[in-house]
């Protein structure tokens, strides 16, 4: 690790104003991601500004369909939060099956999608659902949000603050994990919403991407069956030692069918 | 018997610092103005060293000196050398130098370049990074398949064609002659998939240079320190043994991998003096995948043949094996003698061929990895016999019983060198079978089939060479080392008791298990009782634990100890209950005269011993304090059969592990609960490498797997609840009667799990799947079919 200047942060503008100030700041949330890579040496930043102690951007909150995650909430929390399993039981089940349980103790849902892993499952959650991501400056659709690998529509210093989700009819996350990393080879949410159904791909391509001729098949028959015989197109998706293109998009095909069946 | 004598399930006495966050590792150790060591690393395959400038680093804050290849060059030391020679058809074996700091190449990603002691690790770390090192890449040979093609790259100039030695056993002509009257042959083609250790504690050590004793201490998270200070110290560093000790404190797990001198300990002993003040290096983990020996790494084509009734007739096998870029400690012996000779496995197969050629790349030295040869040889024999059962359309299990070494047969000499003193294979596969209900397999087959699922099953009947080795032995194929064990046994004047050993214990819980042979043979309490090991300053001498050695051998030196004290404390309490010696008999710690009731506890005699007033001073020395080398008659023979089942998913290639069931014979049981434990360990490590963990290194030698990010090691999760039983026939030729446990897992499971797999694809017309057999292989597999 190279040394930095560890800084805390009272509020959310504090800590915009301190990574403002920082001449190559950046923010640590859970230190999941960060952390590795500073003690790899892959980042020098000149400040980490700790957004830990900031109370407000913590927290699950619950009401008319909508379910509201602060940007600092772990993955444990969704995971274990009754009202989350009530209102949208794959956002949960998803929560729960990331990484190990020190990960989920420690990892946020705001540095998750700030860092935009393409094989993470929260961008799945995001999109699927149509989430919608809350920063200190305004709000942005899921679907504009993740915009490549490890990339997303924040500014610099852009804090997220929230993730608001509308409940669907019914949803579930299938994902076949890495036998290593356990991140997603591939991910797939289906979600039946009121907009209509979203098919929402993590894992598979360089960024979270819609299975749109998928959507369509379901559009009119919500159904496993509807599926039947569709892959993703293996062009443009990730190939490396463990999956090949071909398999990942076989795997799309086959978490999708899986998914909508549980969707029961 | 004592009620933690042996064969109790006693709780393992040092498991109490361990979970407590007490134990003492390598990097524990904080000595007094100690400096800290960064290495400075190739990050190329193969690269010539056009210039390698400090100056840079030298200024940077904190550092206390950088020394490269040229400074420990200039000084007429030694490589680092290799504890084995073994002699193949054309000669002994290419050895090329291993210099512990390279000159003007690398050879493999790792490779160390320079050293930058500093005072802190971070400075040293930065400091490391400003060494500025030209290299002039070259082209990498970083597979045995490129590295035995046509214009490979060259790893040494003196191996042309990268070949090290090209071995044989058995004649072939001979072999052939079998295969000539063969009803049917089968033939299989084999990866035996190469491992990175991985022990969850990465390697350490910390070096100190006593200026008024020149002594000095080298810390080290080692299975064998007397060894390391062997061959450092003697030729390496050419440093006297009453100069250097050699410490391995606790260790966090070795597998093999701490069992071989590597450059860093040599590196910060040597440069202690330099420094004057002591010097920890710590790997970080990818340091650890560029640096620990790896393991495995076999192709291999083997033919069995077969006369009408699938009796085997002769076996014929062809394997390279990869050395990587120099030779590790042991390397050599591990693709012949302890592979080869284990081709027989547990048949009458009565002709036996097999050529090894060893060939070196541009990969991380590969040396001997929990079983060490065995585990290729039972992959081997036991991927073929299940084949062949499968072509003949005998049951597996029948095929087996029919070629099996009669349990009236033993010894048994087998046509590849050994002799196999004792066991009872059609016991183990009978308790097997029973345990995985193996006749309600077509069942449980047709049920998941319902599910759209494929069901398999497996065996391995596996066997493998432990208590490693008769020295004379060894010695005569190659060994630069004897294989006996050293134990002293200090009875204090209070009884309480004090065992040297020369076994290091790094998971394994010697220091339970040795303190139950002495609770059991003095009748003392076990807590007053305690095990030694891991100094050479304490310990008179010891191999270390590797090959399942530790009971078999360092047990044995310990019973013979045992037998010299208990000789000395019925003279002593003869003397005291003025009887003769033949009439004193020792039983639950009390001496008494036969045929009456006279008797003195074992407590007494040893104050006696220490205290002698009363006592025949002219015929005996006082103390109570015994040492005994044991050098083994012959290897043990554990063997066993592991059953395993799986459940795949086609849509997706996923294998689930749906039982896993064993039945060992490891001779006599000191403690079968550690001895379960050492048996679910093994059976994870060889699942993992059936199934999990694959190391690929690219065309350009770079490891793809350098982390756990890429690198699958099994989680609790990937494995279900084992049946794990025991069958036991005694070991007869060493005094406890017993086998060793420590590698049969390990050995015996890829087998197991690799049948099962090819069992449940057989359906689907997959006849082979490598290892690891990853959902991604599986299910292209089933898409190729
Ligand atoms: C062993 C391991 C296994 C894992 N397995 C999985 C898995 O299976 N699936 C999965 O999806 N993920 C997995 N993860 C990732 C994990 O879920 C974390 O969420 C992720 O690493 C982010 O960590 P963090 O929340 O601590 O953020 P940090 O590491 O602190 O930050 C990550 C990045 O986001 C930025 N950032 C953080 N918070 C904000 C914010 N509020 N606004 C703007 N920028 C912000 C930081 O500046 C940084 O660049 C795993 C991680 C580990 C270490």
């Amino acid at each position: 690790m190279h040394d930095f200047t560890y800084r805390t942060a009272s509020s959310v503008a504090d800590a915009a104003a301190k990574v403002a100030a920082g001449e190559d700041a950046v923010l640590m949330a859970g230190g999941m991601t960060l952390l590795p890579t500073l003690k790899q040496r892959l980042a020098q930043p000149s400040d980490v500004v700790d957004l830990g102690g900031i109370d407000s951007l913590r927290g699950i909150q619950v009401s008319g369909g909508t379910v509201t995650v602060g940007a600092m909430t772990v993955h444990d929390a969704v995971a274990n939060s009754s009202e989350v399993a009530a209102a949208i039981p794959a956002l949960a089940a998803l929560a729960g099956h990331i990484g190990d349980p020190q990960v989920r103790n420690r990892g946020t849902i705001g540095g998750s999608i700030s860092n935009n892993d393409p094989a993470a499952d929260y961008p799945a959650g995001l999109v699927g659902l149509g989430a919608t991501v809350c920063t200190d400056r305004r709000e942005i659709a899921a679907d504009d949000f993740f915009t490549g690998m490890f990339e997303t529509a924040l500014a610099d210093g852009e804090i997220v603050t929230s993730v608001r989700f509308p409940a669907p009819e019914a949803a579930a996350y299938m994902k076949f994990p890495n036998p290593a990393s356990r991140y997603a080879i591939v991910g797939v949410l289906v979600a039946r919403t009121a907009g209509g159904v979203r098919v929402a791909v993590t894992g598979a391509a360089s960024c979270v991407y819609r299975e749109t001729a998928m959507e369509a098949a379901l559009e009119g028959n919500f159904s496993p069956s509807a599926l039947d015989g569709m892959t993703a197109s293996a062009d443009d998706l990730n190939e490396d030692i463990h999956a090949s293109a071909e398999y990942r998009a076989h795997l799309v095909g086959v978490m999708a069918r899986r998914a909508v069946a549980a969707c029961g | 018997m004592p009620k933690d004598g042996i064969g109790a399930s006693v709780k393992r006495k040092e498991d109490y610092r361990f979970i407590t966050g007490q134990g003492a590792y390598t990097d524990d150790i904080d000595r007094p103005g100690q400096t800290f060591a960064v290495f400075v690393r190739s990050p190329h395959a193969h690269a010539r060293i056009a210039s390698v400038d400090t100056a840079a680093a030298a200024a940077m804050p904190g550092v206390v000196k950088i020394l490269t290849g040229a400074d420990y060059a200039a000084e007429g030391l030694g490589g680092l050398p290799c504890g084995w020679q073994v002699t193949g058809k054309d000669g002994p074996m290419v050895e090329p130098a291993h210099p512990p700091l390279a000159v003007d190449r690398v050879r493999h990603v790792g490779d160390q370049v320079a050293v930058v002691i500093a005072n802190s690790a971070a400075e040293a770390r930065d400091a490391a990074e400003a060494v500025a090192v030209a290299y002039e890449a070259l082209p990498a040979a970083a597979s045995i398949e490129a590295a035995l093609a046509g214009g490979a790259a060259q790893v040494h100039d003196e191996a042309p064609g990268n070949l090290c030695y090209d071995w044989e056993i058995g004649d072939k002509a001979d072999v052939d002659a079998a295969f000539a009257d063969a009803h049917h042959v089968t033939r299989v083609e084999l990866v035996n998939n190469r491992l990175v250790p991985n022990a969850m504690e990465p390697r350490a050590a910390v070096a100190e240079y006593d200026r008024a004793t020149r002594e000095y201490t080298l810390y080290t998270t080692s299975q064998n320190p007397h060894v390391i200070r062997l061959l450092m110290g003697a030729f390496v560093l050419q440093l006297p043994e009453h100069r250097l000790r050699v410490v391995a404190p606790d260790v966090g797990g070795g597998f093999g991998s701490k069992i071989f001198h590597y450059a860093e300990e040599a590196i910060l002993t040597w440069a202690s003096s330099k420094v004057a003040r002591p010097i920890k290096w710590t790997a970080e983990r990818a340091e650890s995948f560029v640096t620990d020996a790896h393991g495995r790494d076999h192709v291999t084509v083997a033919e069995l043949a077969m006369d009408r009734d699938g009796r085997f007739l002769g076996l014929k096998v062809d394997t390279k094996a990869n050395m990587g870029a120099y030779l590790s400690t042991f390397a050599p012996c591990v693709p012949t003698y302890l592979y080869a000779t284990l081709l027989a496995g547990q048949y009458t197969t009565p002709k036996i061929w097999c050529g090894v050629q060893a060939v070196f790349t541009h990969t991380v030295p590969v040396d001997a990895y929990r079983g060490a040869g065995r585990p290729e040889a039972t992959f081997v024999v036991e991927r073929i016999v299940e084949t062949a059962a499968r072509e003949m359309g005998i049951d597996p299990a029948e095929l087996r019983r029919r070629n099996f070494v009669p349990s009236d047969a033993f010894p048994y000499q087998t046509p590849v060198a050994l002799v196999y003193d004792s066991g009872n294979y059609e016991g183990t596969l009978a308790a097997a079978l029973a345990a995985a209900d193996y006749n309600g397999f077509a069942a449980r087959r047709a049920e998941a089939e319902s599910r759209g699922k494929l069901r398999g099953i497996g065996l391995s009947a596996y066997i493998e060479a432990c208590g490693i080795a008769p020295s004379a032995v060894v010695g005569s194929l190659g060994a630069r080392a004897g294989l006996y064990e050293c134990g002293e046994v200090r009875v204090h004047p209070t009884g309480s008791v004090t065992f040297f050993t020369g076994t290091h214990s790094h998971g394994q819980g010697h220091e339970t298990t040795f303190a139950q042979i002495i609770a059991e043979r003095l009748g003392v309490d076990i807590d007053a009782v305690e095990v030694v090991h891991g100094d050479t300053s304490k310990i008179p001498f010891g191999m270390g634990t590797y090959g399942s050695r530790s009971l078999a051998v360092g047990g044995s030196a310990l019973s013979r100890a045992l037998d010299k004290v208990e000789t000395k404390a019925k003279r002593i309490a003869a003397h005291l209950m003025e009887a003769a010696e033949g009439d004193i008999e020792f039983a639950d710690g009390q001496f008494t005269v036969a045929g009456t009731d006279k008797s003195v506890g074992f407590g007494d005699v040893a104050l006696t011993a220490y205290v002698p007033h009363n006592y025949p001073i002219e015929e005996l020395e006082p103390g109570l304090d015994e040492t005994a080398f044991y050098d083994p008659a012959n290897f043990t023979f554990p063997a066993g059969c592991h059953v395993c089942e799986v459940e795949i998913d086609p849509e997706t290639g996923a294998v689930e592990i749906a039982s896993f069931a064993a039945s060992d014979d490891f001779g006599n049981v000191i403690n079968p609960m550690i001895v379960e434990g050492q048996v679910h360990g093994g059976i994870v490590q060889g699942v993992g490498q059936a199934l999990l963990e694959g190391c690929v290194y690219d065309s350009e030698g770079q490891l793809a797997t350098g982390s756990y990010m890429d690198y699958t090691m099994p989680r609790a999760d990937d494995v279900p609840s084992f049946s794990v039983s025991t069958e036991t026939t005694p070991c007869p030729h060493n005094p406890l009667g017993v086998k060793g446990c420590g590698e049969a897992g390990a050995i015996a499971a890829p087998a197991a799990v690799m049948n099962a797999v090819h069992h449940a694809l057989s359906s689907r017309g997959v006849s082979r799947i490598d290892m690891p057999a990853t959902p991604a292989r599986i299910w292209q597999a089933l898409n190729a079919a």
